[in-house]
């Protein structure tokens, strides 16, 4: 029996590794249920090789599942692993760089034969195993293959069966490794298997080998605990940011009282709304898989025009083919939501690749004054947030809405205390304007309130039928119109409506740090979790910096311009170009310090603090 | 949101009703004048309130056609009103939804969306007005335009072979397939209203005079001295005759079509071909008497409903899976929330 005391930790980040069929996600997906009812933060981000079945035991088929869990607040899954976790050579070949110095490693010594390496492309046959090349590591080769099949050798499956089940030995033994109980997978199995008692039996015995192995194992002495952490009281639920983003939109349509009507045409690494939407027809979401990225959009016009709350997602390339009617929508005034789940460009571009440069496609991409406001969602469960507000901006101002999110918080999970339904702001769509019919009886479908916005009228309204159209219109009576003062007078009017949006957003607040000061970090979109991560670290080191984060880009919110005028310097960085940083000096007159990263992946909280640093030293100098 | 009932009625309308204080501003002369009445004149027998009526349009000379619909309506963008439609009618099922297209919007820029369209077979009626040309562009040949057709963009005349509308239609599945013209109002009436009956996609290609760009394209089937002689009108159950007196008839020899005269001895109409419009292959054969058109007037050219088929539409399809979801497993929105798995701090 292993007596060793566990030692304590805040935070432990640790990355799943193997081929796509070795039950990575699933692995991934059950640790992170078992520490979120344990009661730690996490946040997780999976990590999907590009090709959908790369061959077996090669570098581009690696698979990753990484997390972060701690007593303390997480807000990435983290920049370095403590443990890695790899199932064959190429895993380790991939993700040993990212690895801590004296990090561990747990190595499935059968996933390293001469094969393996090969695919692997260690030169010669070298097994990084046995060669002393990781000396700098803590190594715990473990032939997880050989122990799965002994543990079901009694179990009349075939060595093929067995050998899919060599996950749930890892995940076993992972569980002891950090205290926690197999109970909770337990239960998870039983429930997926029970249509099949022999495989839900013998999943849960390789998984109490795995835990057993820890536990009987002489040779292995690292084991720790990571208290519970100390989150607000309340009821929580797991969420990605793509799940989130559905489930604003189906909450947005209820509070609404409007049919939910999606239309959307396949690509990565936005399908996953349709998915997830396309389950939800017990509550009367329409969804239709279009046959292609216009017609996805041209079929919610439809929809919003005929009286549906309509909403789109696609990423960059596909957003790019819906130009055209989104200048529809705009000179229409109908309500519609536009989510972009934004990757790495352009055209094909990295596809599973996270960056957030379609900012300026979203703010400009179309022909003519086309304003759209634009959203852009910080987290994983933020995504909810920013959904509901989409559709209520764009409901409630009859107007497109763009939504950015991207591949890295559409796919990361996080704990969500969910909120109540009563709790939500209500949402009223406008059917209604003073004036918009003449003592005459003639119907002014353009007509405006106060806001600038004009009446939702749906067909099948007797006495109140009328056109819409692309062409310009006529103030008022939506006839078309070349006059040139009325085009000049409802460009105008089209921008100004826009704008007034910002007399009905939250106004900006300041994330961490002085709400005036040295340095500010701008972030918009899903660098949220490295910049708070570095900024709330560097406070606790006696660095007074601060963090904001934007959700409303276009319009900004009315106080941000005197918040950053509290500042010295404005730091902005951003997984693309420049292109937030550009826009809101054009915007706003303010001096801005812009920081560029365009390698498909996150922002490392280093990274971040490093930035801030040199600008901390320059100030002293 | 106010959705639409179909308790109205329209029998008190006139189609008057239906016209729109608006100018019409199509060229004197052309054959979209001819079209706007007829179905302005049917739209009060449709059985349909006038304000669950929607048309919606593309881009193109026919395109204005909303803005003199005293319906309600859109003028969208090129080529994506089949695309719209779609949407409309998925989510607001009641409506009496109309596609206005031509040639251009519908078989070029649009013709995915007008394909998809059929294969669902939504419940749409879609009137593609065919002039062979680009006219809002002001003449360049288009997609239904013969091959050798000098235009403002081919001087030495097209390459393209050109789309075959029908042929196209039931390729991609439609269930309801139409031909008619603006220069015989009365069968263009008929064939309307047999679109309007009918419960799915229908579609009607309508030969259309554009006497600006491409006059007299298909005078051939609407001249009084010639179309007798090239225009055949199709009747379900009745044989297939046209010509001076209807004297000639059509009768298939294998799966070849071939003229046979009446006035000659040993022919007789009992040996014709009987239309019937749920043949799928003779309807085939129908929309390609194109093809046996070596010489003009080799085959005369069909009007009517080639083709009609009764299949479940799209938004009865989605409607009854979601209704049978909300019965089967219904569920509150803050279940959903809350997800299967949550815990509580
Ligand atoms: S250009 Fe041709 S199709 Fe267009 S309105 Fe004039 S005549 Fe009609």
């Amino acid at each position: 029996m292993n007596t060793q005391k566990p030692e304590t930790k805040d935070e432990v980040v640790i990355l799943f590794a193997g081929d796509s069929g070795d039950g990575i996600q699933l692995t991934g997906g059950q640790f992170t249920e078992t520490v979120e009812i344990f009661g730690n933060d996490i946040s997780t981000f999976p990590n999907f090789p590009a090709e959908i079945r790369a061959p077996a035991g090669t570098l581009s088929g690696v698979s990753g599942f990484q997390l972060k869990f701690g007593s303390i607040e997480v807000f990435t899954a983290g920049d370095q692993y403590d443990v890695l976790v790899v199932m064959n050579a190429a895993a380790l070949k991939v993700n040993l760089q990212n690895l801590k110095k004296g990090g561990i490693i747990i190595a499935n010594t059968s996933g390293f034969d001469s094969k393996n390496l090969r695919n692997a492309k260690y030169i010669d046959g070298e097994n990084p195993l046995t060669n002393q090349s990781l000396d700098g590591y803590e190594l715990h080769s473990i032939d997880i293959t050989k122990l799965t099949r002994e543990a079901l050798k009694d179990s009349g499956l075939s060595v093929k069966e067995i050998d899919r089940s060599k996950n749930m030995f890892v995940l076993g033994f992972i569980y002891w490794m950090f205290n926690q109980s197999v109970d909770n997978t337990v239960k998870n199995i039983t429930e997926k298997f029970k249509n099949k008692p022999d495989l839900a039996k013998s999943n849960i015995s390789v998984l109490k080998a795995g835990y057993n192995f820890g536990d009987t194992s002489e040779t292995f002495s690292s084991r720790f605990k990571v208290k519970p952490a100390k989150l607000p009281k309340g009821k929580y639920r797991n969420i990605s940011g793509n799940q989130a983003i559905s489930l604003g939109l189906v909450a947005a349509a209820n509070k609404s009282n409007l049919e939910l009507f999606y239309g959307s045409y396949p690509i990565t690494p936005a399908s996953d709304i349709l998915h997830e939407l396309s389950r939800y027809k017990n509550l009367g979401v329409k969804t239709f898989q279009a046959e292609d990225e216009i017609a996805a959009i041209a079929a919610t016009i439809g929809a919003s025009f005929g009286g549906s709350l309509a909403a789109t997602a696609s990423s960059g390339p596909g957003i790019a083919l819906k130009g055209e009617a989104l200048g529809l929508s705009v000179i229409l005034e109908i309500p519609l939501v536009i989510v972009n789940v934004q990757r790495g460009g352009p055209s094909t571009g990295l596809p599973t690749k996270t960056e957030q440069a379609d900012l300026w496609q979203a703010l400009y991409g179309r022909n003519g004054e086309a304003p759209i406001p634009v959203l852009a969602a910080a987290t994983p469960k933020d995504c909810f947030d920013m959904a509901y507000e989409a559709c209520r901006i764009a409901v409630e101002h009859m107007t497109p809405v763009f939504l950015l999110s991207d591949g890295y918080i559409a796919n990361g999970a996080e704990p969500w205390a969910f909120p109540k339904s009563s709790d939500l702001k209500p949402i009223e769509p406008i059917t209604n304007v003073e004036g918009m019919t003449t003592e005459e009886g003639q119907l002014l479908p353009y007509k405006r309130n106060k806001d600038l916005v004009r009446p939702w009228i749906v067909p099948g309204q007797k006495g109140f039928e009328h056109r819409i159209g692309g062409l310009e219109k006529e103030a008022d009576t939506g006839n078309v119109s070349y006059d040139p003062l009325n085009h000049q007078n409802m460009t105008k009017t089209r921008e100004e409506k826009v704008l007034k949006i910002a007399e009905d957003i939250p106004e900006q607040q300041i994330e961490s740090g002085p709400d005036s000061g040295e340095i500010v970090v701008v972030g918009w979109g899903s660098t949220y979790g490295a910049i708070e991560t570095a900024v709330r670290e560097l406070n606790e080191e006696g660095k007074p910096v601060s963090h904001i984060h934007l959700k409303y880009i276009f319009p900004f919110p009315k106080n941000l311009e005197q918040l950053l005028n509290g500042f010295d310097k404005v730091i902005i960085p951003e997984m693309n170009r420049g292109q937030l940083s550009r826009y809101m000096k054009q915007e706003l007159e303010i001096n801005i310090i812009p920081h560029s990263k365009m390698m498909g992946l996150p922002y490392h909280v280093e990274e971040i603090k490093q930035l801030i640093e040199n600008e901390l030293s320059h100030a002293k100098a | 949101m106010q959705k639409p009932n179909n308790n109205g009625n329209s029998s008190t309308l006139t189609p008057k009703d239906y016209a729109t204080d608006q100018e019409v501003r199509w060229c004197p002369g052309c054959g979209d004048y001819s079209i706007l009445k007829q179905v302005q004149t049917v739209m009060p027998q449709l059985g349909v309130p006038k304000e669950n009526t929607v048309f919606v349009s593309g881009i193109g000379c026919a395109a204005r056609y909303p803005y003199y619909m005293n319906t309600y309506g859109m003028h969208s963008i090129h080529g994506r009103a089949t695309a719209i439609a779609s949407g409309l009618k998925a989510s607001n099922p009641e409506l009496d939804v109309w596609v206005i297209t031509g040639d251009g919007d519908s078989l070029a820029i649009g013709g995915n969306h007008l394909i998809h369209l059929l294969r669902r077979n939504i419940d749409v009626n879609v009137l593609l007005f065919n002039n062979e040309i680009y006219g809002l562009t002001k003449g360049q040949y288009s997609p239904t335009s013969p091959q050798g057709k000098v235009s403002k963009s081919t001087p030495l005349g097209s390459v393209d072979h050109p789309f075959n509308p029908l042929a196209l239609a039931l390729g991609a599945e439609a269930t309801f397939v139409s031909r008619a013209i603006d220069r015989n109002p009365k069968h263009l009436r008929d064939t309307i209203v047999a679109a309007h009956k009918h419960k799915g996609t229908s579609l009607i290609e309508i030969y259309q005079n554009c006497n600006v760009f491409n006059d007299l394209a298909f005078d051939l089937y609407s001249n009084k001295d010639s179309k007798e002689e090239n225009a055949i009108y199709l009747e379900a159950g009745k044989p297939l005759l046209f010509g001076k007196d209807q004297n000639k008839g059509i009768k298939l020899d294998g799966f070849k079509p071939v003229i046979v005269s009446l006035e000659e001895s040993g022919n007789s109409t009992d040996d014709l071909w009987v239309h019937d419009p749920e043949d799928k292959i003779k309807a085939s054969i129908l929309t390609n008497f194109f093809d046996y058109d070596f010489n003009k007037g080799d085959l005369p050219r069909p009007f009517g409903v080639f083709y009609e088929k009764q299949r479940d539409t799209y938004e009865d399809l989605m409607k009854t899976q979601i209704d049978n979801a909300v019965s089967s497993a219904p569920i509150e929105l803050d279940e959903l929330l809350s997800g299967s798995n949550h815990w509580e701090i």
